[in-house]
């Protein structure tokens, strides 16, 4: 393979890449964590983290979680479009950066095996957080060991097909 | 009705979806970040344990918001068990309580079902095959799969990406197969 494709889904994995040029102080970073203490209360309030929901969801039982995520993307999609439209700015007076995913063959054997992951578990990775947090402590052997997945995975990611 | 037992009734969809969704411009207008929840687990063992990885060697302290991001996740789910706790329990599908109390699962007062989620099972072949395994599956397969539910399904189909819309039905397949295949098995040992 390559050096460029290796590069190319380095980047395309990093999910998070830090689009901010500007240097940030570490209490900028109180932003985020009021974001996400907010987004955790939306995750326990609309029992999204609930292991019940996500059953009844992979067993068509309940619109609820199809719902849920229906109407966040919509949001998210007409969200995006009015930030490009109006070339809305940052606060710091930044253009908001989007990045576009390279297709690789892991965004399937990989996708399949988190959704097996997440039928057991009935977390993805955000609600493991969630649920801890709500007083399920034992999800933190959970967490360690999606930890410890994601670190196998890097561990053999030349070997596996992309 | 008092507006904190308002509060504290179950959300509805139409309340908790479009919050989530607004999640995705939040994120950008005040720090340019894409949402993303699995990449924290990726800078944790960048952190932790990169043991000479080329996965792992990059400057994860960039990264750090999104570990921070993660911890008020955690705090949120903290404060809204102590304090907006929905009194009463979840309720759910008939026919899935019908089912689950085939395997003994009646407990409905937590977000997970305690009587399968707790330190006395987890080394019970159950316990070890939901609760390590299950967690393991989760965290290999995001990575492999470049993100979860947040950052395919979310961020990804927002900025309408293509290889998110094939992530995001290949997860919800394997979800699918796992809960009507195989989480039977698992949950009847």
């Amino acid at each position: 393979m390559s050096k460029n494709i290796d590069k190319q889904i380095h980047s395309e994995q990093a999910m998070c890449v830090n689009q901010s040029e500007l240097q940030s102080k570490w209490y900028q970073n109180i932003k985020y964590l009021i974001v996400g203490i907010l987004f955790g209360i939306v995750f326990v309030k609309a029992e999204i983290i609930s292991w019940f929901r996500i059953q009844e969801m992979f067993r068509f039982q309940s619109f609820h979680m199809y719902g849920v995520i229906g109407s966040a993307v919509i949001t998210g999609i007409i969200s995006v479009w009015l930030i490009k439209k109006f070339n809305i700015k940052t606060i710091a007076g930044e253009t908001v950066v989007f990045h576009d995913k390279v297709f690789n063959k892991g965004n399937v054997y990989g996708a399949i095996i988190f959704g097996l992951g997440w039928a057991i578990t009935g977390a993805c990775p955000g609600p493991l957080f969630a649920q801890i947090g709500s007083g399920a402590t034992v999800i933190v052997v959970t967490l360690l060991s999606a930890v410890f997945g994601t670190w196998v995975y890097g561990y053999f990611k030349d070997k596996l097909p992309h | 009705m008092s507006i904190i037992d308002f509060v504290k009734q179950p959300w509805p969809w139409y309340v908790a979806g479009p919050l989530i969704g607004l999640t995705v411009p939040t994120l950008l207008l005040i720090g340019n970040k894409s949402f993303g929840i699995s990449s924290s687990l990726r800078h944790a063992c960048a952190a932790c344990f990169p043991a000479n990885i080329p996965f792992f060697k990059y400057e994860w302290k960039k990264e750090i918001w999104n570990l921070v991001f993660v911890l008020g996740i955690f705090i949120g789910g903290f404060l809204a068990m102590q304090f907006l706790e929905n009194p009463n329990a979840l309720v759910v599908n008939e026919k899935l309580a019908t089912y689950l109390s085939n395997f003994g699962i009646t407990d409905y007062s937590g977000l997970v079902p305690n009587q399968i989620f707790n330190w006395q099972n987890l080394l019970s072949l159950k316990g070890f095959l939901m609760m390590i395994v299950g967690g393991f599956l989760v965290g290999f397969g995001t990575r492999y799969g470049g993100g979860c539910t947040s950052g395919h399904a979310i961020m990804g189909l927002s900025t309408l990406q293509w290889p998110s819309l094939v992530a995001t039905c290949c997860f919800m397949l394997g979800g699918y197969f796992m809960a009507n295949f195989i989480l039977p098995f698992i949950l009847a040992l």
